[in-house]
């Protein structure tokens, strides 16, 4: 048959010679492999002592932003919902009542906002789509770890930044 | 014997029994340090400084574990079953000279606990005991996959104590005696039996590792066919006990390696020290107590020599296992006993 490339190799099966067959040659430098492990660099980072510093664009955990005056910039538009290849994203809009307006920055605003973080891929497709710079996935945090599964539906009371820091990123 | 003799005897055997245990400990932790150093890894390092408690939390945590018996095993052959394998491997370090003599105001102690003039073939005696060990553990268990790990010990074990006792024959006609003692004696100063019988030495090694069900060897044990081998049915201490008796095997065996082969007690430049020191008395102690380091040096490094192998080889197939004991080591051995005895011919003939 015409080789379809240049790669064949013929391949003979050689007697081995009486090293090889002794088989302790081999073991010895297979030793030798194992030894010289022995003293290399360390992989291992201590964990809660140390951790591993993270990529630039590492995408964790979701965060609702707040404005300049600290009231929520998210008007339950849905596109990030839309955007969310995984459906992780629900909400519902509400209208802002009068005396209200330090809270929310218009008149639509997110009643229920939440992300299940089971399903999310952290593809930042929701941080791509908001209009208003309300949603983002920080570069500092990770959904931890949760016994049970409702634990990972994050809510309003997780996901919105605390008050005190109103600066956006 | 007189009285004070007796004690010392008691003294030593009581430290020599500790001694063996605390090794066989410390060999887990030193076991997963050195795995995780060749894998690139740290190991065990969070109990206690460097990781030096690990050895009593892994114990703590046997002992809390539930003590489970099969429903249907043969209850007491299962309680047994560890039990043996523990005695026995506790047993064969009783005849092993950890040094020579030392001279404790004019009374000669000897570093051994039991003098007897057939030291080898008790240590054999003893450590093919330990097969009875395994094999009533897997028997009692219940479990056909217990079993098959017990023959599997049982037939490696009678295949490589063949191997093993043809290649300790060459040693005994070089030595023309059965005493540890006496071999060690004979050993003295850079003499080391290594040096005349390399390929007995090659050989004897390989049987222990097999002896010792370590890998490259460990077919009775292995997990990716036997679940866990004869102590698939095993918990808790009963467990731990096995694993344990393990290691103290490896202790024993590296301890009668190094005395056989490398010399014992005896180390180079014995006889200079010796002389260096004016005082007789004082001058054997030192010496001696050179020596007890010398011996656990060796024996650390056939300790460690074990990991290493351990964590460089696959295991092996049983067949090819059966197949380099009864087809390869035996008639080696056989060739290591005819090249030997003309060696001791061409020697009385040529001086």
């Amino acid at each position: 048959m015409e080789p379809l490339s240049n790669r064949r190799k013929q391949l003979e099966k050689k007697e081995m010679t009486f090293a090889e067959k002794a088989y302790l040659p081999a073991i010895a430098q297979g030793l030798g492999i194992t030894l010289k492990h022995f003293f290399k660099k360390k992989a291992t980072i201590q964990y809660p002592e140390q951790t591993r510093e993270r990529s630039e664009h590492w995408r964790g955990l979701h965060v609702l932003k707040r404005d300049e005056k600290g009231a929520e910039r998210c008007t339950a538009c849905g596109l990030c919902a839309v955007a969310c290849p995984a459906e992780a994203i629900t909400m519902t809009a509400g209208e802002r009542k009068a005396g209200e307006e330090h809270l929310y920055r218009e008149e639509k605003y997110a009643v229920t906002y939440e992300v299940n973080m089971l399903r999310c891929i952290f593809c930042g497709l929701c941080e791509e789509a908001c209009p208003k710079a309300a949603i983002f996935l920080q570069d500092d945090k990770i959904a931890p770890a949760r016994f049970e599964r409702d634990e990972f539906i994050y809510g309003k009371d997780r996901l919105v930044e605390p008050l005190k820091t109103t600066e956006t990123k | 014997m007189e009285s004070v003799d007796l004690l010392y005897k008691a003294i030593y055997i009581l430290v020599i029994f500790g001694i063996t245990l605390l090794i066989a400990t410390y060999s887990t932790y030193f076991e997963r340090k050195i795995a995780a150093f060749i894998q690139d890894r740290v190991g065990p390092n969070r109990a206690g400084p460097a990781g030096l408690l690990q050895p009593l939390a892994d114990a703590g945590k046997l002992f809390f574990k539930e003590d489970f018996i099969p429903a249907r095993s043969n209850k007491a052959l299962f309680i047994i079953g560890p039990g043996i394998a523990m005695l026995v491997a506790t047993m064969s370090s009783a005849v092993i000279p950890f040094g020579d003599m030392l001279l404790i105001d004019g009374h000669e102690v000897f570093l051994q606990a039991i003098e007897v003039n057939i030291g080898v073939l008790y240590v054999f005696g003893v450590v093919s005991l330990g097969v009875y060990g395994l094999m009533i553990g897997g028997w009692a268990s219940n479990n056909k996959f217990s079993l098959l790990g017990a023959i599997r010990a049982a037939s490696q074990n009678i295949s490589y104590e063949l191997a093993m006792g043809l290649s300790l024959i060459a040693i005994l006609m070089m030595t023309g005696s059965l005493s540890l003692r006496e071999i060690a004696a004979q050993q003295a100063g850079f003499n080391w039996n290594i040096w005349y019988q390399p390929l007995g030495f090659i050989i004897f090694l390989v049987c222990a590792f097999a002896e010792c069900n370590r890998t490259p060897f460990d077919l009775p044990e292995s997990e990716a066919e036997l679940i866990g081998g004869y102590h698939t049915e095993y918990g808790s201490m009963k467990l731990g006990m096995y694993l344990f008796a393990e290691y103290i095997n490896i202790f024993v065996a590296s301890a009668v390696m190094s005395t056989l082969y490398f010399g014992a007690y005896n180390f180079p430049f014995m006889e200079n020290l010796r002389e260096a020191i004016s005082d007789p008395v004082l001058a054997n102690n030192v010496v001696t107590l050179v020596g007890v380091v010398a011996m656990f040096a060796k024996i650390f490094l056939f300790i460690f020599f074990f990991m290493w192998v351990r964590w460089t080889l696959p295991r092996f197939r049983y067949d090819q296992l059966m197949k380099l004991g009864w087809q390869i080591l035996i008639p080696l051995a056989i060739l290591n006993i005819i090249l030997t005895g003309g060696g001791i011919l061409l020697k009385d003939f040529l001086f």
